[in-house]
């Protein structure tokens, strides 16, 4: 120990002594080891590595779980229950869009991203700015702007993970569809949000909404 | 006395017979309804199967010119409530030149007084009270309408309308 002890120092030790606390750790890191061998660190970093990323990972997927999302009541009562009645919840193939497949990238970089947005959300559920239905109703345009903006920004990445362009055959769709896919689709002149607005939740307050009233 | 005793006793095996046979009758007479097929009237019919929904985007006419139209295609999840309503994204008037969809009638624009708005009415805002959309179905029962064009057709061949 190369320290002095800070309850016998005088006047301003403890900076004194926190300082020589960092030149010490920096003494230690940047020498190399004398007691552990090479071997050992190696594999004890590389073990080290595996539980850290691993952990990491794994609370990611489990913060990506549809259990997950709805574990808190605002979702559950008012976004999930809308869901539920929608084609994505439950359909002919047995196929469910469940929430992160649409609200979180599937890209690492991406999602994590979002993962650190979603830290506002965690402070909205814990101060509580849409714990009760008619809060919700308030702000309702103003969270599905935010998802709208994404998706625009993005040009409906989420939604072309599962529906791309070049897998669409117009030929099976009703009429309606293939027009208007063929007309702003596939020239790129929309992008899927444009229009599929409130497929999976209700609609906010739509005044003001290009192409709603 | 006897005699009497004897005729109510005729009447009761009369009443006897008829009633056996009124009974058995309704028992073994085929029920056969279009609506509710051959199922016995104290027994549960089987659910129709629920039939495959119109979505030509075929306009359809109108069988009487005060016929609201219907609607030639799906309206599974529209939304049409005080906050948004899916069917005036298309049908409104400013929206028709890029759904190319028919904008629907000025007289919806009108109030209960007769009175031109500038948009859609309240009273006519919730389309599906009068416009619905269309199942592929074989009438149950027959259906014996007959086209106004067709009556007075038959009425004054030829004649200019």
């Amino acid at each position: 120990m190369t320290t002095t002890d800070p309850s016998s120092a005088p006047h301003g030790a403890p900076r004194e002594g926190r300082r020589g606390f960092l030149r010490e750790l920096w003494h230690v890191l940047s020498r190399p080891s004398s007691v552990f061998s090479l071997g050992a660190l190696v594999i004890a970093g590389f073990v080290a590595g595996v539980v850290f990323w691993g952990g990491f990972n794994t609370a990611l997927e489990a913060t990506n779980t549809e259990k997950f999302c709805t574990g808190c009541h605002e979702m559950r009562d008012n976004v999930f229950a809308e869901l539920k009645s929608t084609i994505h919840f439950s359909n002919r193939s047995g196929v469910r869009a469940t929430c992160p497949d649409c609200h979180v990238p599937h890209n690492w970089t991406d999602k994590i991203g979002r993962k650190m947005q979603a830290s506002k959300e965690v402070w909205g559920h814990l101060f509580g700015s849409i714990d009760t239905p008619e809060k919700f109703a308030d702000r309702r345009l103003e969270l599905a702007l935010h998802e709208w903006a994404r998706f625009k920004a993005n040009n409906s990445l989420e939604c072309r993970n599962c529906h791309s362009t070049e897998s669409m055959d117009v030929t099976k769709q009703s009429p309606r569809a293939a027009v208007a896919h063929s007309a702003y689709l596939f020239n790129g002149e929309k992008t899927c949000i444009d229009c599929h607005k409130g497929i999976a939740h209700h609609l906010p307050d739509m005044r003001g909404v290009p192409g709603w009233q | 006395m006897k005699i009497r005793f004897k005729s109510v006793r005729r009447f009761f095996v009369a009443l006897a017979v008829v009633v056996s046979a009124s009974a058995t009758s309704l028992i073994a007479e085929p029920l056969s309804s279009p609506l509710r097929g051959t199922t016995p009237l104290d027994e549960v019919a089987p659910a129709p199967l629920i039939t495959p929904l119109k979505n030509s985007a075929e306009r359809e006419v109108r069988n009487y010119p005060e016929q609201p139209p219907v609607i030639p295609h799906s309206t599974d999840g529209y939304q049409i409530d005080l906050n948004s309503n899916k069917c005036l994204s298309c049908h409104a008037r400013a929206r028709t030149g890029e759904s190319r969809a028919p904008m629907l009638s000025i007289t919806h624009f009108m109030d209960r007084e007769g009175q031109f708005l500038a948009t859609v009415s309240p009273r006519r805002y919730f389309c599906t009270q009068c416009h619905v959309p269309q199942h592929v179905v074989r009438a149950p029962v027959e259906n014996d309408f007959i086209d106004i064009d067709s009556l007075l057709n038959a009425a004054a061949p030829g004649a200019r309308r």
